[in-house]
């Protein structure tokens, strides 16, 4: 036993001398730079400047995800494709390059560096939950990628490498509370914050609650309340929303992701809750999430975004005319039934923009565009001229309140006059008032010296 | 040197020796760099799967609750690299980023000393290695085996995801922990800190495979195996099966810890879905694709599958399932032995009969 | 008990048309129109009611048509103000026939036609109605226009039609017009109440009627109308008035009681405390009916695995993907009949036997090969759900698709106040009874299930006495995934369905034929009741979450002491 042992051991120093001598190898091939400093990696330029451009699309195409990225997918697709047929950008074809990170987040990451380093994409359109954005970030950040994220998300983020094409919570989650406190909401002066556990609901909630406080209502009066995911038993949820209901006029913000919003809604429709007496609005409920559910519990309940397929404007028109003939083109799953939503606006304006910066910079290198996407102009399908704020990365989008209607669309009843700037960190949050991107300096410094990210002005000043 | 040819005939320690001179030294040379934490990654599989192996090929027990174990190992790595970095999330908080969204204003008691890397890795080590004690003593001493410890062990995965998906449990809830800087003051985004990651992985990798293989070649090795073959009959020979049960099952549950400690900083995020039934279902399957009771053969499978499907949802993004679908039922049907099976069956060669002569001599039953 | 119809319902064409038709040639004496008895009655204490504000609309009126008529083409107004004051119109003519067009308009069915009137739509047969004679209106006066209600029409509308309503010669209807006026509603019209109250003969609509008074007269200046006020309330156990009657036992914030009565702060104070106590027992039965539709539903999901894996030991993990099968059958079938009110029915043949084809088919091809490997059938099951999935999502989408409830199975049963039980989950319950019943039939009471039992218990034997096993397994195979389906058809009328759908209950699945023990049925039942009731009793405690943790810890302590589960048997599986 003994000498087997030293002969484990043996083997054991020897692995380890091997694997020391490959380690300086390696170092020596590649010098690390100083650990905390900038990772100053040049972004990859497509290897053959005539050859196509290729485009990165990140979208979960099978996994609990599947149900509402795959669209996204096929909508970008759509884009390049229109894209492409009018010259492609700096006279070159779009290429699109589809991966399925199957709604596993460490899958995300992994097809992001694959798609930078390995695709040598130009540009990535992405990701829909908050956790796959996290999980992908330091890899954009690491290889400096670009990141187009096309979904309403928590917000309390703002990064160089990620331009944001969904609502963030003043985009969303605060007019809609303000519409339902308004006469025409119907008054609510007693809120239920109900949403699936997950860190977009906690957030969206948490501002909320610090906004409510500001317009005077108590925490007695606010309910919050979290299922787990793919909860789908909302019994004892729904009577408890109807006790708490009782005595004042209540209303409902949800944020229920996905697959519980069906048992959720069609448990309000059995136990006799009527948009009238306590009305929803949710803030993840859009025609795609529509389509696969019996509406007619649902008529009545509200929904808060920037789009809505119902929105009457030629541009919508031909973007709906477009989706529904590509639709029919390629055959998809569900033909003349597919519709249109905002996020797969949001994907739309993401690209357009995109390929109008690289034009504008004459590149499709990362920092040329980037610097180029910031102020980019788009007449969008929801009616308005949106603009990209080129100082945190996030549209300037309007805001549209829509009652569910028996046919799956929405019938607009509220909506801002124009488009309306995001708050990346809410001045609701004590923390959070005058927070701003880390890689924004509040003094013009030209060609930096100083470190690109170094302490972040807005944080000393919040603090 | 008797116990080391025990082990491993001649040739097979040179096999082995060449195939870490391979992984150690030859791919870090030559791999693109976007490759290297992928490897990592399979690396890390690789050790899983011995842990696997060591349960279901040499003890019998399918367990579907490696991937609780493999993911606390993550845990606890992941709970070191977020207190490392405090207060320099996006909040410029000392509490990971999580807590403050939750507006919680101190650290709860079970995150206190993982800012030491030392605790940190011994926690991640010792925390699933308890869990698996106390549960595997339940579970041998009544005497659960085949389907039904199946089945129990997937209930405590199942039981542990949805624990972890809360986020008032306190250690992220959905998103988990990610957004993660430094290891040991190396920064995680530096290329060079990737490959010294890669290399730990393969030198836990081989270092997990010899102990393996010294365990299975031991005298308690043996008697294991006896008992998966007949419980009944060597319980009447005066062994205790459940103390050589239990042994093997807590060991194998450490080492599916350590894979995970060592994925986590690879890959640069942890979160439940790590753990969810599924994932312990497609470790079983490396295992059987690559061939049960064979160590060998179990890494080999979790690599091609892994492999495969790194591939396959980037070469065939909407048949890919198709594929590893078709995989999993004949690899079963046809190889019951897996691919060593396969191998030393079709190809008599002297290579292969080397590597064959990694299996053990009697066929495991299911 | 009550029958309390849903949104659907209520919302339902309640057919002025259908009224005017039967009775055709109905003239009479106020304003030329001759009501029924109690259509006048209605319209007399609507007027007195609601006369203040209706009068100047009263008093501009010609015959009572025209302004009806006015007042009905006014819903189609383009401003939502406009709309709202001919809602009030109506309300103030009080005329029953202008619930189909009220009706309409909730609906959004309301359409108005190039020549400036207000029409109904019906859905059902596609025609364009008029609202007052519910006659088809040909040729259509095209291009229509949509009214779109908002809910702060709707809110507007549901007192007006709901006091329109109280005359409806269903108690049905009236019960729900009842209980939305003592919800609330417009109830400042306590004449009309009154009125119905006193011609009421059933005695639910008599008791959401008292109730909806007793929450006007709780305002009312007359101390011992409150405490009648109050007594009807306690004795009501009405959830609805708990804050209320806090309200009154409490003390503003100047010290002082908000009721300046001693005798009515008594009664208030039991009143809620019988309200406290009510809603306490309330909320056990709810509980345990919960806890019992979740049974149901826990049962079907593992009602096929309990013959599959019980009888012929083989770990389906594809099993979840026949009920996802079965669902889909279910949509396929109400896609193909155009949401024919009986889809339901015909799906449920169609679930069961296209699951248990692709079951027979499974088993002939791959498992038959597996079975003295269980561990096996496993993983290659494993491999099979995920084959499943991909097609399903290949075929129908990524999407979930959407499955209408029936009509037939809207709304639910009012078993106390504020405790609903679905239909649809009460028929669940009633369709697992059904199918646990003739499975147990099928295995316990005919030559196949005496074949089946024989194989399980000794295949040799079975097979040397003529048996054919093989065929046996198929058959067995088949059933399993044929109940599965039969899963998926109720599992459907509940929640989503989508390429997923069954991964979220094979676990569960395995749970309750574990926990019941392996092969045997009854155990499968217990452990599903078992299993839900305890869940839903959990649930307000703990939380959904930890309720469900603690089941699962429970169920994995119970199997370490007793290994074979709840009804121990020898088959197959060997434990």
């Amino acid at each position: 036993m003994r000498t087997s042992f030293t002969g484990f051991r043996i083997a054991v120093l020897a692995l380890a001398a091997i694997s020391t001598v490959a380690t300086t190898a390696c170092n020596k091939e590649a010098p690390a730079p100083a650990p905390g400093a900038a990772p100053a990696v040049p972004a990859a330029p497509a290897a053959d400047d005539k050859g196509p451009i290729k485009i990165g699309i990140l979208h979960s195409l099978s996994g609990t995800m599947a149900i509402s990225e795959t669209s996204l997918k096929d909508v970008a697709l759509m884009t390049i494709e229109e894209i492409n047929a009018a010259g492609g950008v700096l006279g070159r074809k779009l290429e699109p390059v589809v991966v399925d990170p199957a709604s596993n987040w460490p899958l995300f990451a992994e097809k992001a560096r694959d798609l930078i380093q390995n695709q040598k994409v130009a540009v990535t359109f992405g990701c829909w939950t908050s956790v796959s954005r996290k999980s992908v970030l330091p890899v954009f950040e690491e290889l400096n990628g670009l990141l187009f994220y096309p979904v309403q998300y928590e917000g309390e983020e703002s990064s160089w490498n990620v331009f944001y094409t969904g609502a963030a919570p003043n985009q969303q989650a605060i007019p809609a509370v303000e519409y339902l406190m308004g006469k025409k909401g119907g008054n609510a002066k007693r809120w239920v914050l109900l949403g699936t556990d997950y860190v977009y609901p906690r957030t969206t909630n948490k501002i909320l609650r610090y906004f409510l406080h500001s317009k005077g209502v108590a925490d007695d009066d606010i309910m919050e309340k979290y299922t787990p995911f793919g909860h789908s038993d909302y019994q004892t949820i729904v009577g408890d929303i109807k006790k708490f209901a009782t005595g004042k006029r209540t209303a409902v913000v949800s944020t229920i992701n996905g697959d519980s919003n069906v048992p959720f809604y069609k448990e309000l429709g059995n136990q006799g809750i009527k948009a009238t007496d306590i009305p929803v609005v949710a803030f993840s409920v859009g025609e795609e999430e529509l389509r696969g559910i019996d509406t007619k519990p649902l008529v009545g309940q509200l929904a808060a975004w920037n789009y809505f397929e119902s929105i009457d404007n030629p541009v919508n028109k031909a973007f709906i005319d477009k989706w529904m003939a590509y639709v029919k083109k390629n055959n998809l799953p569900g033909g003349d039934k597919r519709v249109t939503n905002d996020p797969m606006e949001a994907t739309y304006i993401g690209i357009h923009m995109w390929a109008q910066a690289a034009e504008q910079a004459h590149s499709v290198n990362v920092d040329s565009v980037r610097q180029a996407v910031g102020y980019q102009h788009f007449a969008g399908p929801d009616g308005f001229d949106i603009t990209m704020d080129a100082e945190n990365h996030h549209l300037h989008k309007p805001v549209y309140i829509g009652e569910v209607k028996a046919d799956g669309q929405f019938h607009v009843v509220w909506k801002t006059d124009g488009p309306i700037k995001a708050e990346a960190w809410s001045p609701y949050i004590p923390d959070d008032k005058g927070k701003k991107a880390d890689w924004l300096y509040p003094w013009a410094c030209g060609n930096c010296t100083a470190a690109k990210f170094g302490t972040p002005s807005g944080v000393s000043a919040a603090k | 040197m008797e116990r080391l040819r025990e082990i491993h005939s001649p040739r097979a320690w040179m096999l082995l020796g060449g195939a870490a001179l391979l992984i150690a030294v030859v791919i870090p040379l030559v791999a693109p760099e976007y490759m290297v934490p992928l490897l990592g990654k399979f690396l890390c599989f690789g050790i899983a799967a011995l842990a696997m192996d060591l349960v279901w090929g040499y003890a019998g027990i399918l367990s579907l609750g490696h991937g609780l174990f493999f993911a606390l190992g993550g845990y606890g790595m992941g709970m070191y690299l977020m207190r490392v970095i405090a207060g320099e999330g996006v909040y410029r908080s000392n509490l990971p980023d999580f807590m403050v969204f939750l507006d919680w204003k101190q650290l709860p008691w079970y995150w206190h000393g993982f800012q030491s890397f030392p605790f940190a890795m011994v926690m991640s080590l010792v925390a699933p290695g308890l869990l698996a004690l106390v549960f595997g003593w339940f579970m041998f001493r009544s005497r659960i085996r085949g389907v039904y410890l199946s089945i129990v062990t997937q209930a405590l995965t199942y039981a542990a995801t949805l624990f972890f998906f809360q986020n008032a449990a306190g250690f992220g809830g959905n998103n988990g922990l990610t957004d993660f800087k430094r290891i040991l003051g190396a920064s995680l985004h530096d290329p060079a800190t990737r490959k010294i990651l890669y290399l730990a992985s393969a030198i836990a990798l081989f270092g997990t495979y010899l102990l393996c293989r010294f365990v299975v070649t031991s005298r308690l090795g043996r008697v294991v195996t006896a008992v998966r073959d007949a419980e009944l009959k060597s319980r009447f020979c005066g062994y205790e099966s459940t103390n050589f049960k239990l042994f093997i099952w807590t060991l194998s549950a450490i080492l599916c810890a350590l894979a995970g400690a060592l994925y986590v900083p690879q890959v640069g995020i942890i979160n439940p879905s790590e753990m969810q039934p599924s994932n312990s279902i497609e470790m079983a399957i490396w295992v059987a694709v690559g061939g049960r009771g064979t160590l060998g053969g179990a890494v080999l499978g979790a690599w091609l599958v892994n492999g495969g499907k790194s591939w396959l949802t980037a070469a065939l993004p909407s048949a890919w399932l198709y594929a590893l679908g078709a995989l999993f039922v004949a690899v079963t049907l046809f190889l019951p032995n897996g691919l060593v099976g396969l191998g030393s069956k079709l190809f008599r060669s002297k290579l292969v009969r080397s590597v064959g002569r990694l299996r053990q001599p009697s066929r495991p039953p299911t | 008990m009550r029958k309390l119809h849903g949104g659907e319902v209520r919302y339902a064409e309640w057919g002025i048309g259908r009224q005017v038709n039967s009775r055709p040639n109905n003239l009479g004496h106020v304003n030329g129109v001759r009501l029924a008895h109690w259509q006048r009655r209605l319209l007399t204490s609507v007027m007195v009611a609601v006369a203040a504000t209706a009068l100047p609309a009263l008093a501009q009126a010609g015959p009572l048509e025209d302004s009806l008529t006015e007042a009905i083409d006014g819903l189609g107004a383009a401003s939502d103000d406009k709309i709202n004051e001919s809602i009030g119109k109506l309300g103030a003519l009080g005329d029953p026939r202008a619930i189909a067009a009220l009706d309409a308009l909730c609906d959004e069915r309301l359409r108005v036609g190039t020549d400036g009137h207000a029409y109904v739509w019906d859905s059902k047969t596609r025609d364009l109605r008029s609202p007052l004679t519910g006659q088809v209106v040909n040729p259509e006066p095209r291009p229509l226009k949509e009214v779109e209600v908002s809910n702060e029409i709707r809110r507007v509308a549901f007192p007006v039609l709901a006091q329109l309503k109280l005359g409806s010669p269903d108690a049905a209807v009236r019960l729900a017009a009842a209980q939305e006026l003592s919800n609330g509603g417009s109830a400042e019209a306590p004449a009309l109440l009154r009125g119905a109250l006193a011609r009421e003969h059933d005695s639910n609509v008599r008791e959401a009627l008292t109730l909806a008074i007793a929450r006007v007269d709780l305002g009312s200046a007359d101390a011992s109308a409150r405490l009648a006020a109050l007594e009807v309330i306690g004795k009501s156990g009405d959830d609805d008035f708990l804050s209320t009657l806090q309200q009154i036992v409490g003390q503003g914030a100047d010290g002082k009681p908000n009721e300046p009565d001693p005798r009515v702060r008594a009664a208030a104070a039991r009143a809620r405390n019988a309200v406290i106590s009510h809603q306490r027992v309330v909320g056990f039965v709810g509980d345990l009916l919960h806890g019992l539709s979740l049974a149901s539903v826990l049962l079907f999901a593992a009602l096929g695995l309990a013959v599959t894996f019980g009888l012929l030991g083989v770990i389906n993990m594809a099993h979840g993907e026949m009920l996802m099968l079965g669902a889909y059958a279910t949509y396929t079938v109400q896609t193909a009949m155009h949401g024919s009110r009986f889809n339901l029915l015909v799906a449920i043949p169609v679930a069961f036997l296209s699951t248990a084809l692709v079951g027979v088919l499974l088993e002939r091809t791959i498992i038959r090969h597996l079975y003295k490997r269980p561990l096996e059938t496993l993983l290659a099951t494993w491999g099979i759900s995920l084959g499943l999935i991909q097609t399903v999502r290949l075929i129908f989408g990524a999407q979930n698709v959407s499955v209408a409830n029936p009509d037939w199975l809207a709304g639910g049963l009012q078993i106390a106040h504020g405790l609903v039980l679905p239909w649809t989950r009460i028929a669940v319950v009633g369709f697992v009874i059904v199918v646990a019943v003739a499975v147990w039939f099928i295995l316990q009471r005919t030559r196949f299930g005496l074949e089946v039992r024989a194989v399980t218990q000794n295949r040799a034997m079975a097979a040397c006495i003529g048996i054919p096993t093989k065929r046996v397994d198929a058959l067995v195979f088949g059933l399993g995934s044929g109940i599965a389906g039969l899963g998926g058809v109720a599992l459907s009328q509940l929640g989503n369905v989508g390429p997923e759908l069954g991964q979220s209950y094979i676990i569960d699945s395995f749970m309750v034929v574990v926990l019941g023990g392996v092969g045997r049925l009854a155990g499968a039942v217990a452990a599903a009741l078992g299993l839900g009731v305890v869940n839903k009793l959990l649930e307000p405690l703990a939380g959904a979450v930890l309720g469900k943790i603690a089941i699962l810890v429970f169920v994995i302590l119970f199997i370490q002491r007793r290994p074979q589960g709840m009804f121990a048997i020898k088959g197959r599986v060997e434990a």
